[in-house]
Formats: C-alpha cells, sequence, structure tokens
C-alpha cells in the first residue's frame, strides 16, 4: 500500500481521487442512461444513493472514532512498564476480533443483545477494524528509541511530560498508518451493516441481489468501493501531512 | 585548567553510594564515595562495564541507589522530587540525544519552559546558548537534528544541557559518536567554555586520551565502580596506582603529560643569534668564544630563518646562503609534546616565536627530557 518512491507516492496522491471519481462518474452515467424499471428508479436516485452514502460514511466514521478512542488509550497503556504483561493477551484478543469473519461478529452481537440498528453494527465492525491501530499505537511506542526516553527524563521532564511529548509524536506515523488500514477495513465492512438494519450501501447491494437488479447491485458495490479508495486516499494525505515536520 | 570565570559550580558528595539489581549477586557500584570539588570537570574512565555510567546516572537519580547517600551543592539529591532535581542538573548524551521532531530551538529551550520561565525569556537564551557553542541562530534555531551534521547535534546537545544554567553537568560519553577531528574540536570548545563557566562537570568517557584533555580530575574505575586511582592527569601519568591503571594508561604515558604542558610553561635557552648580513668570520669568532656550534640566523624582522653550522662559516660566501633552512618553529602556546616533536624535526633545539613571528628563544631536548624527571619524581610518592 505504501510506496518508496517519492515521485511515484506523489503522483498516487494526485492521482487516486482522480481515476476513482472518473471510474465512478463513468459507471453510474452508464446505469443511469440505461433504461430504468420501477424498482431501479426507486433504488438509483440521488436523494437515496446519497442518504446511503451518507449512512455508510457516518458508519465508518463512528467505528473509526471507536478505534482511535479505544485503540490509542489502549496501545499506550500497554506500553507502560506496569502493563506490560498483559500487552500479549489484548493483542491475541484484536487478532481475534479481526480473524473472525465480520459478518459472525456482526450477527453474534447481534444475537447477544437482541438489537438492531446503527450501533448494533458500528461496534463489532470497531472491534474488527481495532487491530492495526492498537498494534501501530504500540509498536510506534516501543520503536522509540530508549535513550530519547531516558534523555527527555533526564533533563527533568516527568513521565507523563515524556509521553505527552516524546513518545506519541514520535509514534504518530505509525498510529496514522494503523489508522489508514482500519478505516479501510472499516469502510469496506460497512456494507455488511444492513444485516442488522445498520443501513449503509450493503442495502444497495442486497435489494440488487434479492430483486434480481444488477444496476442496483453494481450500483452499491462501486460506490463502497470508491468509498474505501477515497478513505484510504484521505489516510495518505494524513500520513503525508499530520506526521510531526521533523520526522518527514 | 585555570579558567579566568567564577566558579559557579557546587560540590558533589557521594558517600558509600552502592547500586544492586534484584537478582543480582554482586552490586553494580560497591559503596562508591569521593567527593567532587566545586568547578572542575572530573572524567570517569573505565573499560566498558565498569559501572562508570550507573555511578554518573544515580547522581542525578535516573538510576536510584540502593544504599548511601548523595549530597549536591550541600543539599540531599535523594529527598528530592526526581525531576525536579534533574531540572538543575544538565545532562548531556552520546549522540546529542536531540529529540527529532522538535526544532534547535524547541530542544534547547525544553528546560527553561519546564521551569516555567516566560517564552520571551525562554527565547533570548536559546540564541545566547547557540551563540555560545558556535552556532548562527538566525540560521540553525528552526532546523531540525536531521539537518545537522553530527558535530553541530553535539554542540546543541551541550546547548540544552546548559539551558537553565544548572551548576552542575553530568555527560555521558557526549562525544564518542562523532567523527576524531570534530572530537577534538567540540573538546576544545568544552574547555573554552570551562574556562569562562566553571560548572562541576562529571564527564564519562571510555577514552584515556580525552580524560587527559579534560579533566581537572581523572576517576580511573575497575570493576564494580571501585575507583583505582583519583587525582590529576599529571599524577596519573606519571605514577600510575597499579598495573591495572598502568595498562589503562596505555603506551606513551611520558608523551601524553607533555601534551599537558605548554612552552611557556618552561624556561627558554639562549641560542647565538646573527642577523643575515653579519660577516662570517666574525660570527665564527663569536660561536668558538661562546663554544657553541650551531648560530640561528635571524631576518630584518628578527624571524628565525637559517641554522648554520660553524664549520660552514670557514669557507666564505654570504652568510644569508649557509646552512639550512629552519623547518620548524613553535610558540608559547604549543604543548611540549609539539615541541618535542619539533625537536626531533630540527636536530636537538627548536626556535620558539613570538605573535609576529620575533625570535624569543629556543627549547632544548634536555629542557623536555628535565621536565619529565621532575614530573616523576613529584608524583614518586603519591601512594607511598
Amino acid at each position: 500500500m505504501t510506496t518508496t518512491n517519492p515521485r511515484a507516492e506523489r503522483i498516487r496522491l494526485f492521482a487516486q481521487p482522480v481515476v476513482v471519481l472518473v471510474g465512478l462518474a463513468a459507471v453510474l452515467g452508464v446505469i443511469a442512461s440505461g433504461p430504468l424499471d420501477d424498482i431501479e428508479q426507486r433504488n438509483i436516485n440521488v436523494s437515496t444513493i446519497l442518504g446511503l452514502t451518507w449512512q455508510h460514511l457516518l458508519l465508518s466514521v463512528a467505528v473509526t472514532a471507536i478505534v482511535v478512542l479505544v485503540g490509542v488509550p489502549l496501545g499506550v497503556v500497554l506500553t507502560r512498564r506496569w502493563a506490560r504483561p498483559a500487552a500479549p493477551f489484548v493483542l491475541v484478543l484484536a487478532n481475534i476480533g479481526q480473524a473472525a469473519p465480520a459478518i459472525g461478529l456482526l450477527v453474534l452481537f447481534f444475537l447477544v443483545t437482541g438489537a438492531t440498528g446503527f450501533w448494533i453494527a458500528a461496534l463489532p465492525i470497531a472491534l474488527y477494524a481495532l487491530l492495526p491501530v492498537l498494534r501501530n499505537t504500540i509498536v510506534g511506542i516501543q520503536q522509540v528509541d530508549p535513550s530519547l526516553v531516558e534523555a527527555g527524563r533526564g533533563i527533568g521532564m516527568s513521565a507523563s511530560a515524556v509521553l505527552r511529548r516524546i513518545e506519541l509524536p514520535l509514534a504518530v506515523p505509525l498510529i496514522l498508518a494503523g489508522l489508514r488500514t482500519s478505516l479501510v477495513l472499516a469502510v469496506g465492512t460497512a456494507t455488511l451493516a444492513f444485516f442488522v438494519a445498520g443501513g449503509g450501501l450493503g442495502v444497495l447491494i442486497d435489494t440488487g441481489d434479492k430483486l434480481g437488479r444488477y444496476s442496483v447491485l453494481v450500483t452499491g458495490a462501486v460506490l463502497a468501493m470508491a468509498l474505501a479508495l477515497l478513505v484510504d486516499w484521505l489516510g495518505a494525505l494524513a500520513e503525508r501531512y499530520l506526521a510531526p515536520r521533523g520526522l518527514r | 585548567m585555570t579558567g579566568e570565570g567564577t566558579v559557579s559550580g557546587v560540590e558533589i558528595c557521594l558517600d558509600q553510594v552502592t547500586k544492586r539489581y534484584p537478582g543480582s549477586q554482586v552490586a553494580a557500584v560497591d559503596e562508591f564515595s569521593m567527593t567532587i570539588p566545586a568547578g572542575q570537570v572530573v572524567v570517569f574512565v573505565g573499560p566498558s562495564g565498569c559501572g562508570k555510567t550507573t555511578t554518573m546516572k544515580m547522581i542525578n537519580r535516573l538510576i536510584e541507589p540502593s544504599s548511601g547517600r548523595i549530597t549536591i551543592g550541600g543539599r540531599d539529591a535523594l529527598s528530592l522530587n526526581p525531576d525536579k532535581l534533574r531540572r538543575g542538573i544538565g545532562y548531556a548524551i552520546q549522540q546529542a540525544g536531540l529529540f527529532p521532531h522538535m526544532t534547535v530551538g524547541e530542544n534547547i529551550g525544553l528546560v527553561p519552559g519546564l521551569l516555567g520561565w516566560q517564552q520571551q525569556k525562554v527565547r533570548a537564551r536559546v540564541e545566547e546558548l547557540l551563540d555560545l557553542v558556535g552556532l548562527d541562530p538566525a540560521q540553525f534555531r528552526n532546523r531540525f537534528p536531521r539537518q545537522l551534521s553530527g558535530g553541530q547535534q553535539q554542540r546543541v546537545g551541550v546547548a540544552r544541557a546548559l539551558a537553565a544554567d544548572p551548576p552542575v553537568l553530568l555527560m555521558d560519553e557526549p562525544f564518542g559518536a562523532v567523527d576524531p577531528i570534530t572530537r577534538g574540536n567540540l573538546q576544545d570548545e568544552l574547555l573554552r567554555l570551562q574556562s569562562e563557566l566553571r560548572k562541576t562537570i562529571v564527564f564519562v568517557t571510555h577514552d584515556f586520551d580525552e580524560a587527559v584533555k579534560l579533566g581537572d580530575r581523572i576517576a580511573v574505575l575497575g570493576p564494580r565502580s571501585s575507583i583505582l586511582q583519583y587525582d590529576t592527569p599529571e599524577a596519573v601519568l606519571a605514577n600510575p596506582a597499579d598495573d591495572t591503571v598502568a595498562g589503562f594508561v596505555g603506551a606513551g604515558a611520558s608523551l601524553k603529560q607533555l601534551t599537558l604542558l605548554r612552552v611557556k610553561d618552561v624556561d627558554l635557552d639562549e641560542a647565538v643569534t646573527a642577523p643575515t648580513d653579519e660577516d662570517p668570520a666574525a660570527l665564527h669568532v663569536r660561536l668558538t668564544m661562546q663554544n657553541s656550534k650551531y648560530a640561528l640566523l635571524l631576518d630584518a624582522r628578527r624571524r628565525p630563518v637559517r641554522w648554520v653550522h660553524v664549520r660552514e662559516l670557514v669557507g666564505g660566501g654570504a652568510l644569508s646562503t649557509l646552512g639550512r633552512p629552519v623547518e620548524a618553529t613553535v610558540t608559547q602556546r604549543s604543548t611540549l609534546q609539539d615541541a618535542l616533536e619539533a625537536i626531533l624535526t630540527e636536530g636537538g633545539h627548536v626556535p620558539v616565536t613570538g605573535q609576529h613571528g620575533e625570535y624569543l628563544g629556543v627549547v632544548r631536548i634536555d629542557t623536555v627530557m628535565d621536565v619529565i624527571r621532575t614530573l616523576r619524581e613529584e608524583h614518586e610518592h603519591d601512594h607511598d
């Protein structure tokens, strides 16, 4: 996903959203220009598509927020000396969360809670997408040169000041890389939210499939793909421009 | 090192300081007691793993002593909050330990910031310190560490250690990772700074030559940080306490001693001198009367130009074409080691010149030998 050649990386940063948007416009254009029947017209129209895309985005944002709010602090805690022994266990848990099929997690969560809706979809998807951020936070902090931490303590910074002003900033590039992976996972997996009435672009795919309207199915699938690629692009931008200046 | 600045350092006392790691039979540092005088540079030198760094880190409590007492300027270091204690002790480490995501200015301004200085004051201090370590503030303040050379990073590291003007500086092999030439420059720089600032500096190194060059006193440490010898560089060189210290001093101790003395510290001899236009016959008479073999010819501005042997004066010809040119001269600021080297080149003696290259006298090889002999005798009875 990351290119080492800086020039290729720059071109990609510019080209990726253009290619995605042009491709998306082409596919939607072809579908919209053909004759549409009743069912197709009810599903493929601006307000439905925008509404479902918005829902999809909200789901992804909620998942990301949960992942960041849980993954980063948990990762930080697990690198503290007193909690270090717990790190392997938590990582195993997060690994299981990612290895288990997302749809299984969703359905299990639905069965356990007996509820449906937005958060019933968002929570299991968050568990599924947690690992990259959690692992990269841990690795990001662990790879900070111990002599820098000692230098910080040696000049009189408290342990929390060292964490806040040295360890975390130096871990930011890796945390952002993890976040980018988590985001793409979240956007992709959010297509399953319709199983628990969570909405999103999965609704289009499901409808298209059940009613045999492939134009509807393709619309949903292509939109979900485009969204994932755009989110990946945003992640790349963040990695490039949010990392501390001295590290770039 | 006789400095002109007033002493701003304070005395450090370590009293039976011991570090024992859990699960280890032997102590890493065993009952270490030492008084480090205010305003002096004390160098801990010893093989790697001898506990010198551990000992130093107990002074700022990066490593907590298991037992013993440490006072800094009379205050009990072990009863203070460690973070506050460390803000009053400068700390410089190998490879500078600069924070890569902060600019040079931010790195240097960290400790003053922790101490709650006003931003304006921090800025002014950063500028002052960059000037002090020989980096142009306008050019370097906003750079990031990776944009600096190794030597520049070390300078910034020293500036950061000095930021809050602490009375005590701990330096853990701060010049260990730079090339020898830069290293020499940084050492000279530190000596210059120290002659102005007169801090108490504890300096850790495994390089004995560095210890000799920088230390007012050298502590040669053995296993478990035992003090094998704690004395001036001259004394350690002239009279190592035991075979271990002698082994560490290495070959050429006498030569190393000569780096500690300068030409201005010894008495100069007079050579027979003559202007280049003197009559060779007259010079011959003068040389014979003074029972000398060589005459040193001086030009119109009294700068040494040629050596002439008494034999060469009898053949005739102008004085300015006789003998051989002077190849090496030394100044009063040259070390005796440089002088000895020049003496060997010149053959027995070397002219000493003043600020404008004018002749002041000569240093003879006998003078240098006498100095070595005196040093030996002075320290002969040091540990009897």
